[in-house]
């Protein structure tokens, strides 16, 4: 049987595809364009979150919200390892990156204000990340999925936190709420667009589908999120900033208004509120350490003679 | 002004040695996001969160010895500038990479064997905090020697770097090994530990790692002293102005 056979029976059988497998070229571009977007989130939604751990309220909070960003780390150098098995160095991704040709989830060029945001982001933003990764540990690609499975494990601890913090603050003071309030507002619509566009519109859902990289679609993903979300709002008793949601029997489902894609396209394509600050604070950490990473190369070389001789 | 003195001394005591892990651990989580490669970043904030962790035990610990109200945030959060009780090394910014990585070993050589000592403490609710800072500390001591070899044994620039960090940090160190009254009276209680017994083993390690990151030692005979009697340098009210904000800013609340 050749490569290509095989291929396909993988796929139509809901195994896994294996780093030495044949795949289709387009497979494994679209595979390693996927997975460096999701390792390049990681690392850059480190900075929103890092934003808050010198001002978090009290020493459990700023241990927490450090481990949670330790934790990114560890899944960004994840990812980037899964990605190195489609046979693309971590540099090289960094690098497109940095140049502007590879993409990280738009959810961070939003800013944290305050304090709820770090709650709001935890709750929100990583609710709609498991959303998207539990369906994920389904893809065909077998070092994926394996990555999924055990971030997932980690985000829903991190969602659960950010809840936790929401709560805290929903039952606080008049501030604490209004503050709780002001992040919902700020992070709910950001948070739905984090499930990319309308099927309908998605120029890459039909063939990634077909491969089963992408095993549920991102408007089903997006409901999904809402119908589990809503309720959550409500035991906070916050109000979700869409005058269109409502419950609908018939669907079973929650009804909820349109994204303003005017502002999706505006971020993705580089015009949030801070993506040029990500860049910039990337670009600036990746130069200021281009001595230490040099110096590691020479004392390594330095050593490794020093052995030989 | 007497700023540092509570009610007991073993809660005294137990602050400064909580108060040098807690700057040293805000320190670090300033760094995070910076770092030269993601290894690193992960390993500086693992090693804050030990610092971050070491730091809570034993406020808390105080806090309970001091029995008046206050809880570990309160001592965290709501003591100023002139009650910290830190050592200064702790508190000096992160000007670069090589002044992050030696301010870390200088600190590390020093707080292995300090946890040693403190670990067959007669208070055994301090020694059981010590026992299982020592295992951090050693491990902290690996990656910072480690990294200080590295950097100075590298290129040019990261000789020069390193060996610039090491004289500029160099006066704060002999503050380490500065006994005072009360640090006197822990040691004869059996509860703390002489600091001048741990000058010997620290500089045997620093020493050794300068020798072997082909750096010199810093001729530099300043001993600047003043962070456990609460008279610091300026970096110190910064960084409590952006850490304590929340708390000051809406006191009395939840979080």
């Amino acid at each position: 049987m050749d490569g290509e056979e095989r291929f396909r029976e993988i796929i139509a059988a809901d195994e896994k595809v294996e780093p030495g497998d044949w795949m289709p070229e387009g497979y494994r571009q679209t595979l390693i364009r996927q997975i460096a977007q999701h390792a390049h989130s990681e690392v850059i939604g480190m900075q929103p979150e890092g934003n808050w751990i010198t001002r978090a309220p009290t020493l459990k909070r700023k241990a927490i919200l450090m481990a949670k960003v330790q934790d990114e780390a560890g899944h960004g150098l994840y990812l980037y390892s899964a990605a190195e098995t489609l046979g693309v160095s971590r540099d090289e991704l960094v690098r497109l990156l940095h140049e502007g040709r590879q993409k990280y989830s738009s959810i961070f060029n939003y800013p944290t204000l305050t304090w709820a945001d770090i709650g709001a982001i935890g709750w929100l933003v990583d609710g709609a990340a498991i959303t998207n990764q539990v369906a994920l540990t389904r893809t065909s690609y077998g070092p994926y999925s394996r990555a999924m499975v055990r971030i997932c494990k980690e985000e829903s601890f991190h969602q659960r936190q950010g809840y936790e913090i929401m709560m805290v603050l929903a039952r606080g003071s008049e501030e604490q709420r209004a503050m709780a309030q002001d992040a919902l507002d700020r992070f709910w619509w950001p948070s739905l667009m984090m499930f990319g566009p309308h099927d309908s519109e998605s120029t890459h859902s039909d063939q990634s589908m077909e491969w089963k990289i992408k095993p549920v679609s991102n408007d089903d993903l997006r409901q999904q999120f809402v119908d589990a979300t809503v309720p959550q709002a409500e035991y906070l008793g916050l109000t979700i900033p869409d005058p269109d949601l409502r419950w609908n029997a018939e669907r079973g489902h929650y009804d909820f208004g349109e994204i303003d894609w005017d502002e999706f396209w505006r971020v993705v394509k580089g015009h949030g509120p801070m993506n040029r600050e990500r860049m910039a604070h990337k670009i600036e950490a990746w130069e200021r350490g281009a001595w230490v990473r040099e110096a590691a190369v020479a004392h390594a070389a330095k050593r490794t003679a020093a052995r030989s001789a | 002004m007497d700023t540092i003195t509570t009610s007991r001394p073993l809660a005294t005591y137990l602050i400064r040695h909580g108060d040098d892990n807690l700057v040293l651990a805000q320190r670090l989580a300033e760094y995070i996001s910076w770092a030269p490669e993601l290894e690193e970043d992960l390993a500086i904030a693992n090693i804050a969160l030990d610092h971050l962790g070491v730091a809570h035990h034993l406020l808390a610990y105080a806090a309970s010895v001091e029995g008046d109200g206050r809880d570990a945030d309160a001592l965290a959060f709501l003591r100023s500038e002139r009650e910290f009780t830190n050592l200064l090394l702790v508190e000096r910014p992160n000007d670069d990479f090589a002044v992050i990585m030696v301010r870390q070993f200088l600190f590390d050589a020093y707080q292995v064997p300090l946890w040693e000592a403190l670990a067959g403490s007669a208070d055994t609710t301090l020694a059981g905090i010590a026992a299982k800072a020592v295992k951090e500390a050693r491990y902290h001591l690996r990656h910072s020697r480690n990294w200080v070899v590295t950097l100075g044994d590298g290129t040019e620039e990261s000789h020069r770097r390193t060996q610039h960090a090491f004289d500029e940090l160099w006066r704060f160190t002999g503050e380490m090994f500065v006994g005072d009254a009360l640090d006197t009276d822990m040691a004869a209680a059996g509860i703390g530990v002489d600091p001048a017994s741990l000058e010997a083993p620290w500089r045997r390690t620093v020493l050794e790692a300068i020798a072997d990151a082909t750096l010199s030692e810093p001729e530099d005979t300043t001993v600047r002293v003043g962070g456990r009697s609460g008279f610091h340098t300026e970096a110190l009210g910064h960084m409590l102005g952006e850490m304590q904000w929340l708390q000051r800013a809406y006191p009395g609340l939840e979080w």
